[in-house]
C-alpha cells in the first residue's frame, strides 16, 4: 500500500502560465474545484518574458482589421500547414479574450481616443498587437493571477477558505500523468521544496506547460522549458503532431555569452528598428520570399514610409515573419558579414529620437544598458537568432483542446500543436494562450462535472512505478544488482549541456540529413548515459535531482524534433533543410506524428536505431471551403496542389 | 576574453542552521552573479539549492543579498566587482530559510490576497472601457512590478520585526493598494469600499516612515515611496482631519450599525 498523500480535485491544470491560469479561471467559474501545479512561484512563469504584444483583430488602430484578415495573416505566416479550424477560432475569439483582461484590471496602452492601442509586428496586415510597452507578459500573468487571487477571496468570503475551490500548488512537478484504463486518472508530482510525494487525483487534466527551449544551447526560453508536457502527454498514450517545427526568434542577444539567446522583441522592428549587415546595408531587401513578394516594400524609401503613411506604401521586409528574418541573419553572417560578436546590428538609434525609445522600449533599454553595457538610443544592438518556441505539440481536437485518444487529457498553449502551423507569427501566442487556455478549461470542466459512471481510480502500482522512477537518481551510485562492475553515475549537468550542444549544432536553424542522424546516434547513447545519472544530497530543494528527471522530457522531446525533422524533406517555415531547400505543395497536407515506440509506456528502449518514438504520417482535412475564398487564387497557388484547388 | 577565479561566500544552510562556504570559482566576461551560482552547481555543489526563472530581470525570481545588498542576482554584473573582491551571497533576510539561497516567501502571498481585487464599474461591457493615456500612466508605473520582493526584504518595519508583519503589508502591496486607487475605472467605491481609508486601517500604513529604502533597491525603478506611498498618505491623511469627512465617516458608519 502506498503512503503518498492523496487529494481529490475536478481538474487538475499542469503549468501556470497564461494558458494554465486562463484554464483554471475557466473550469472554477464552470464549478469544478480546480487545482494548478507549478514548477516555479506562482506568477513567475516563462509568459511574463513575452514582450510585444496580444494579437487581436480588434481594430482599434485601423478599421480595416476584422478576424478574416486575422486569419489569413495567421495561415500565410504558418505557411497553410495550420489546423484551419484552430487559426478561426483564435481570430474570432481572440478580441473578446484581451477585452475580458480589461474588465480584470489590465491596463493596456491606450489610444487617442482611450480605447486599447495596437502595434505592428512582423506578418501582420494591420496594427494588431494590444501592448502594455515591451512587457505585455507580465501584465497579461498579473492580470490572470490577480484574477484568481479575487476568485479565492470570493470563495473565502463563502466556504471561509481561499483554496476551497481553486488552489495554486507551486514550486511543484508532476512527473506522470495516470491513468485508470485508458481515461485519465489524475497525477503523480513532487513538491519541490520538501521532495515530499503527492498524488492528485482527477478526471481531467490539462497540460499548459509550454515549450521545449532548454533542449537548445542557445534559446530564449527558462529553465522551466523542458519539454515536461510534451513527455507527460506522450507517456500517458497521446501523440504529438509536426515536432520537426521549432522556432528560432530572429533577434535574440548574442553578446556577452552568459545572456547569449535572451529576447530582443520584435516590437524593435515594429516600431521602426532595421537590420543592418558590418557593410551597413539593410540586408532584408535581397531576402523577400516569392511567396511574400507582392506584399513588402521593395525600396528603403517605401518601407520608411509605410510608418507614417500604410495605406499606399508596403511594409518594410524588416517586418517579415520570423523564420525568414532568421534564415537572413543566418544567412549574412555566414558570408561574413556579420557584426564582431557573430551576429547582425538592429539599430534603432539612428530611428527615433532617445527619449520615444525609452518610452516606447523601457525593458529594452534597460536589458543593454544593465547586461551588455551598450546605450541603444546612441549605438546599434548585435542580435541573432535563438531558439524560442516549438509549434509541434500534442495533438488536440481544435473546438475542445482535447487531447487525442486518450479521455480526460487536454492541452493549451505552446504545448499544443497546430494551431501556428510551420511557424508562429509575433502576438499569436498570448492571444492562443488566452483562446484555448479558455477552452480547454471549459471542455476540462464540463467533462469532470458531467462524467455519468464512477470517477476513474488510482491504483497503487502506477503510484509505486512512478515513486520508484522520480527515486532513481538516488540510487545510481555503484552497480545495479546482478550487474557487473557498475561505472560511476553521470552528472546531470554535463548531460543537458551535451544534449544542449547536440540539438543547437545538428537538428537547429538549418539542417541536413547527415547531421540528423548523427544526432539521433547521439541521443541515443544520451539515453543509455542518463538512465545514470545520479545525483548527490538530499529531496530537499536540489536542483541536481530536480534537472535528473528533467532529462527524461527533453531527451523525449528532442527525438520526436529529430525524427520528424529527418523525415520531412521540404523546407517550411521553423523547418530548413539545406538538402531540400524548397517548400513542397505536395508535404502541405502532412502532419507528422510521433507516438512512444513502448505503448505500456515504459522507457527501455535503448536501441538507437529503433528509439522510443514511432513516427507516421497523416493526411489533413482540406481547408473549408468559405474560409479557401478568403484567399486569391493566384496566392492559393503557391501553397495548394493542383488537386486540392480543383477541389 | 578573460577569466579569472572568483572568491565566493555563499551561505548553505537550512531551518535548523547553517553558515557561509567559501569557494573559489571560474569568472567569464559579461558574466553576472547568477552565472557564477550557476557554475558553481555545476562543477561544485550540484545540490546548492536557487531560485532563477528568466534571467533577464523580468520574472523577479533569484533576488538574494548581495554584499549585504538585496539585489537580483541575474541583474548584478561581475564588472561592478574588483577581482580581489570577496562576493558574500546570502538569502533575503526578511523570510524563514527554506535551504540555501531559497527562501519563503509566502507572507508576500498572504498579504496579496488581503488586498481586495479590482472592482469593474457594472455598466461598462467588455470592450467598452474607455481610459485616456495621462490617466493610467501612474498605475502602470506600478504595474512594472516584477515582484522579486526585494522592497519588501529591504523594508525596516519587518526587515528585523517579525512581531509588525501581521499588521503590515509592505512597500509592494501598499503600491498594489494605490495602484488600484489610481486606476480610473476601479468601481471600488461604489461598493463601500475606501481604498485610501483601509491602506492605513488595514494594511498598516501608517508603519511607514517614508525612508525610502523600497525605493533604492527595485529593479524596476520604481518610485515607490514617492508616487505610491506618499500619495497614499497624503490622502489618507486628507481625510482622516478633513472635519467634513470625518463628520460624514461617522454618519455612515452609525447608520450601517445601527
Amino acid at each position: 500500500m502506498s503512503v503518498v498523500d492523496r487529494q481529490e480535485w475536478d481538474v487538475v491544470v499542469v503549468g501556470a502560465g497564461g494558458a494554465g491560469l486562463r484554464a483554471a479561471i475557466e473550469a472554477r467559474e464552470r464549478g469544478a474545484r480546480t487545482a494548478v501545479i507549478c514548477k516555479s512561484l506562482f506568477g513567475k512563469a516563462h509568459t511574463v518574458m513575452a514582450e510585444g504584444g496580444i494579437a487581436a483583430a480588434m481594430g482599434n488602430v485601423n478599421s480595416g482589421d476584422n478576424w478574416q484578415v486575422h486569419f489569413r495573416d495567421t495561415m500565410r505566416g504558418g505557411k497553410f500547414l495550420n489546423q484551419w479550424r484552430m487559426a478561426e477560432l483564435h481570430a474570432q475569439e481572440a478580441p473578446q479574450r484581451v477585452w475580458e483582461l480589461e474588465t480584470w484590471g489590465a491596463l493596456f496602452d491606450r489610444t487617442k481616443d482611450g480605447r486599447i492601442s495596437q502595434r505592428n509586428f512582423g506578418g501582420h496586415e494591420y496594427p494588431r498587437l494590444a501592448h502594455v510597452g515591451d512587457r505585455t507578459g507580465l501584465e497579461l500573468i498579473r492580470t490572470l493571477q490577480q484574477k484568481i487571487v479575487s476568485l479565492q477571496q470570493e470563495d473565502h468570503r463563502e466556504t471561509g477558505d481561499y483554496e476551497s475551490r481553486l488552489k495554486v500548488f507551486q514550486e511543484c512537478t508532476v512527473t506522470r500523468i495516470l491513468k485508470d484504463g485508458s481515461r485519465v486518472s489524475g497525477v503523480f508530482a513532487y513538491d519541490r521544496e520538501t521532495g515530499r510525494f503527492f498524488v492528485l487525483q482527477a478526471p481531467s487534466v490539462v497540460i499548459a506547460t509550454g515549450g521545449i527551449g532548454k533542449s537548445f544551447k542557445v534559446t530564449s526560453n527558462s529553465w522551466e522549458y523542458t519539454g515536461d508536457g510534451h513527455a507527460l502527454a506522450l507517456l500517458a498514450g497521446a501523440p504529438l503532431l509536426n515536432m520537426e517545427f521549432v522556432q528560432f526568434h530572429p533577434t535574440g542577444m548574442v553578446w556577452p555569452p552568459s545572456v547569449k539567446g535572451i529576447l530582443v522583441t520584435e516590437s524593435v522592428r515594429g516600431d521602426g528598428g532595421v537590420l543592418r549587415n558590418s557593410e551597413g546595408k539593410r540586408f532584408m531587401f535581397d531576402y523577400i520570399p516569392d511567396v511574400f513578394k507582392e506584399k513588402y516594400a521593395q525600396s528603403e524609401d517605401e518601407g520608411d514610409r509605410w510608418y507614417e503613411d500604410p495605406d499606399h506604401n508596403r511594409r518594410p521586409p524588416e517586418l517579415l515573419p520570423r523564420d525568414e528574418v532568421a534564415r537572413a541573419i543566418n544567412a549574412e553572417v555566414k558570408a561574413g558579414r556579420g557584426s564582431p560578436h557573430g551576429g547582425v546590428f538592429l539599430d534603432v538609434s539612428t530611428r527615433m529620437p532617445a527619449e520615444v525609445i525609452r518610452r516606447r522600449l523601457p525593458s529594452m533599454y534597460h536589458q543593454f544598458k544593465e547586461l551588455a553595457d551598450v546605450d541603444i538610443t546612441a549605438e546599434p544592438m548585435e542580435v541573432g537568432p535563438t531558439c524560442h518556441y516549438v509549434m509541434g505539440g500534442i495533438a488536440v481536437e481544435s473546438d475542445t483542446a482535447a487531447a487525442r485518444g486518450v479521455p480526460g487529457l487536454y492541452a493549451a498553449g505552446e504545448v499544443a500543436g497546430g494551431m501556428h502551423g510551420s511557424n508562429r507569427l509575433g502576438g499569436n501566442s498570448l492571444s492562443d494562450l488566452l483562446v484555448f487556455g479558455r477552452r480547454a478549461g471549459w471542455h476540462a470542466a464540463e467533462y469532470a462535472t458531467g462524467l455519468a459512471g464512477g470517477r476513474p481510480v488510482v491504483d497503487d502500482t502506477q503510484i509505486d512505478a512512478a515513486s520508484a522512477e522520480a527515486l532513481r537518481p538516488f540510487s545510481a551510485e555503484g552497480p545495479a544488482p546482478g550487474e557487473e562492475d557498475g561505472k560511476p553515475p553521470e552528472n546531470p549537468y554535463t548531460l543537458h549541456q551535451e544534449l544542449q550542444q547536440t540539438m543547437n549544432d545538428l537538428v537547429g536553424i538549418i539542417r541536413r540529413e547527415a547531421e540528423m542522424e548523427q544526432a539521433l546516434e547521439k541521443l541515443a547513447d544520451l539515453r543509455v548515459r542518463a538512465r545514470r545519472a545520479g545525483v548527490e544530497g538530499h529531496r530537499q530543494f536540489n536542483p541536481g535531482w530536480h534537472l535528473a528527471l528533467d532529462l527524461r522530457n527533453m531527451l523525449l522531446v528532442s527525438e520526436c524534433v529529430a525524427r520528424a525533422a529527418l523525415e520531412r524533406t521540404e523546407s517550411r517555415g521553423g523547418h530548413t533543410r539545406e538538402d531540400h531547400p524548397t517548400m513542397d505543395r505536395d508535404w502541405r497536407r502532412i502532419n507528422l506524428i510521433c507516438r512512444l515506440t513502448d505503448p505500456t509506456g515504459g522507457l527501455a528502449a535503448t536501441d538507437p536505431v529503433r528509439g522510443q518514438i514511432d513516427l507516421t504520417r497523416e493526411t489533413t482535412e482540406p481547408v473549408r471551403a468559405d474560409l479557401l475564398a478568403l484567399f486569391d487564387k493566384e496566392e492559393l497557388v503557391k501553397y495548394l496542389t493542383e488537386e486540392e484547388l480543383y477541389e | 576574453m578573460s577569466s579569472y577565479d572568483a572568491h565566493f561566500k555563499v551561505w548553505r544552510g537550512d531551518a535548523e542552521g547553517g553558515g557561509l562556504e567559501d569557494f573559489k570559482v571560474e569568472v567569464n566576461d559579461g558574466e553576472v552573479v547568477l552565472d557564477i551560482i550557476h557554475r558553481l552547481q555545476a562543477t561544485q555543489t550540484p545540490d546548492l539549492a536557487v531560485r532563477w526563472n528568466c534571467k533577464a530581470g523580468k520574472c523577479g525570481s533569484c533576488s538574494a543579498e548581495i554584499n549585504g545588498r538585496p539585489r537580483l542576482m541575474c541583474m548584478t554584473r561581475m564588472s561592478v566587482f574588483s577581482r580581489e573582491e570577496t562576493i558574500t551571497v546570502t538569502p533575503l533576510r526578511a523570510f524563514p530559510v527554506v535551504r540555501d539561497l531559497v527562501t519563503d516567501v509566502g507572507f508576500n502571498y498572504t498579504k496579496a490576497r488581503e488586498v481586495p481585487a479590482f472592482v469593474p464599474p457594472e455598466k461598462l461591457g467588455p470592450g467598452e472601457y474607455r481610459m485616456m493615456q495621462e490617466d493610467v500612466d501612474r498605475s502602470q508605473e506600478f504595474r512594472k512590478c516584477i515582484e522579486c520582493f526585494l522592497c519588501q526584504d529591504t523594508c525596516h518595519v519587518v526587515r528585523d520585526h517579525e512581531e509588525n508583519k501581521p499588521a503590515f503589508a509592505g512597500p509592494r502591496f501598499l503600491m498594489r493598494v494605490a495602484e488600484l486607487d489610481m486606476h480610473p475605472l476601479d468601481a471600488a467605491g461604489e461598493t463601500g469600499l475606501d481604498r485610501k481609508k483601509t491602506a492605513q486601517d488595514e494594511h498598516g500604513l501608517g508603519y511607514c516612515n517614508i525612508t525610502k529604502c523600497c525605493t533604492e533597491v527595485c529593479p524596476e525603478g520604481i518610485k515607490i515611496t514617492d508616487n505610491a506611498l506618499i500619495p497614499l498618505k497624503e490622502r489618507a491623511v486628507d481625510r482622516k482631519y478633513d472635519p467634513l469627512v470625518w463628520l460624514g465617516d461617522k454618519i455612515l458608519r452609525r447608520g450601517s450599525s445601527g
